[in-house]
């Protein structure tokens, strides 16, 4: 016999990412502007002081929540960058990566059936994750023209009978859009208003351009209580493989997600939460440093892209320049793929961040600047030679 | 501004467009603002940074440690101005603890360290006592291999 598949995962479709990433992987000497991850090693003293904790034989479980002295750090660091102050020992998890965070959140509060928005082009996994949960998901189309910016009216317009909660994400992956202060409290007020729970996945926070503070909308008075605050070491601190996140949430909700995190999960890394604890005490040097970097790759592509016709709005969150392919007359997937074999370069077709992506390819500017600047003049090449024929 | 020396710091030789671009700024801004740090002095010049490893090897650097008394007007200004005159001299440096000043000296080789030591710099009046070690081996210098570390280790395509 063949081993059944559950309904809703079988229905889950396979990720329009993974067959191009075959592809590439197949190929020799493809420069990536396709990689959604820091190109930076963690920064030293982070990784010592993962050395240091292997070196005591702290390697046992801890606490479900996560070790005490990781939780007031992300206490005192959440209090800092949104005003709003969270209980260590109730109101925060720390989760395997954001990923985990936003499953385990989405399995605490939905019921089959309940409805979940979200805004795309975005983030591959937050569809899925809410079929996972036997949600449904529903996503909010956001345009260019409004640079990826979920407008209030568009999200009031989207919630129906059966909506739970919002789940946000700016700056947002793969568009690099971000919320000043007053977007932000216009999408709170919905919330609000429409009794919405907030999941907000805010993990490029740290990585806002042109001297812009990030405003998150849990900052918003009323909105501590509904809201799910999702962050996590990997982007900011050049962390991916540590597997470091957190939740910040009201008390009962967290002892929900910890119920499950507690027989799935059991605990994040050790040796990861010890680093943690390094980045979030003494790395603001680090992330500043890398942020610095960032911004002048972002110029540099920016500038770049608009030179060749192909606008990406200059992005003010992130590490992504989404660029409009739609003057090549070319559909993401055939931008993506010729180019790929033509130039050996790697963008990601926008498609593969749902269906208002399309139109667009997501260049990664976590790569260094000398490949970048030979990625950007084989992509003016070929744009040109397509616009040729 | 800061991200501009950043720049210079790590690439002096960055052409100014290439400048002009990463910074989002006009070529000429670019070139008006170097000028106005160099004319402020923030910028005092631009150096090439060498592997003591491979060229020139044999040359030899010194760390002199040296107790001065101080002067009653100028305190050490004065006689940390006339040791850094010596062509020998790289930097030099007031210092808390336990001695004055720094030295760094560099010299073909050790002979000429000793001959600095013995005949200039312990026979100013106000030198008290001085001493000296010798580096062996450079792991880091001025931060130059210390720009960021990255890896190629990663996904060729992840979300």
């Amino acid at each position: 016999m063949s081993i059944p598949i559950a309904d809703h995962i079988r229905d889950i479709p396979k990720s329009g990412i993974r067959d191009f990433f075959e592809i590439v992987q197949s190929m020799q000497d493809v420069i990536s502007l396709g990689i959604g991850e820091p190109d930076f090693v963690t920064p030293w003293h982070i990784r010592e002081a993962a050395i240091y904790s292997l070196e005591k034989g702290r390697t046992g479980y801890t606490s479900n929540l996560g070790l005490p002295r990781l939780r007031r750090s992300i206490s005192d660091y959440v209090g800092k960058i949104t005003g709003v102050r969270y209980e260590p020992l109730s109101e925060v998890l720390v989760s395997v990566g954001v990923s985990e965070a936003i499953d385990t959140a989405l399995r605490a509060i939905l019921n089959p059936g309940d409805e979940v928005l979200y805004h795309e082009p975005c983030y591959v996994s937050y569809s899925p994750s809410v079929a996972l949960a036997h949600g449904v998901a529903r996503g909010i189309r956001t345009r260019a023209e409004d640079g990826f910016k979920l407008l209030p009216a568009a999200l009031d317009a989207a919630v129906g009978p059966r909506t739970k909660a919002v789940l946000l994400n700016f700056p947002t992956n793969p568009t690099g859009a971000t919320l000043t202060r007053p977007e932000a409290e216009a999408l709170a007020e919905v919330c609000l208003r429409r009794n919405l729970v907030l999941l907000t996945d805010e993990i490029y926070s740290e990585l806002t351009y042109d001297d812009m503070p990030h405003f998150s909308p849990v900052s918003v008075p009323g909105m501590k209580d509904r809201t799910v605050f999702l962050h996590g070491m990997s982007k900011a601190y050049a962390m991916t493989g540590f597997r470091v996140g957190y939740a910040c949430g009201p008390a009962p909700l967290i002892e929900a997600m910890m119920k499950i995190h507690q027989y799935s999960i059991l605990c994040a890394s050790t040796t990861s939460q010890d680093a943690a604890i390094e980045a979030l005490e003494r790395g603001d040097a680090s992330v500043r440093r890398m942020k610095r970097e960032y911004e002048l790759r972002r110029n540099f592509i920016s500038a770049a892209l608009s030179d060749m016709g192909l606008p990406c709005g200059t992005p003010r969150g992130a590490f992504y320049a989404f660029a409009d392919i739609r003057l090549t007359g070319l559909t993401s997937t055939e931008f993506s793929h010729r180019f790929l074999r033509e130039k050996s370069v790697a963008v990601v077709p926008g498609c593969a961040f749902g269906p208002s992506g399309e139109g667009f390819v997501r260049c990664s500017f976590a790569t260094g600047l000398d490949q970048i600047t030979v990625a950007m003049t084989r992509m003016a090449e070929f744009v040109k030679s397509v616009r040729a024929t | 501004m800061e991200n501009l020396i950043a720049l210079l710091q790590h690439n002096p030789l960055m052409p100014r467009a290439d400048l002009a671009c990463l910074l989002a700024m006009s070529e000429e801004d670019v070139n008006a603002r170097i000028a106005q740090l160099e004319k402020e002095g923030v910028i005092l010049g631009y150096q090439t940074v060498i592997n003591r490893e491979v060229w020139n090897p044999d040359t030899v650097t010194a760390v002199i440690e040296v107790k001065v008394t101080p002067e009653r007007d100028g305190g050490f200004d004065r006689i940390a101005s006339r040791i850094s005159k010596f062509d020998e001299v790289q930097s030099c440096y007031l210092m808390s603890g336990g001695y004055d000043l720094l030295v760094l000296v560099e010299a073909d080789n050790l002979r000429q360290v000793a001959a600095f030591v013995s005949e200039k710099l312990s026979t100013i009046e106000a030198v008290v006592s001085t001493a000296t070690r010798f580096r062996l081996k450079t792991y880091k210098e001025n931060g130059a291999f210390h720009h960021f570390e990255t890896t190629a280790e990663r996904l060729a395509v992840s979300p």
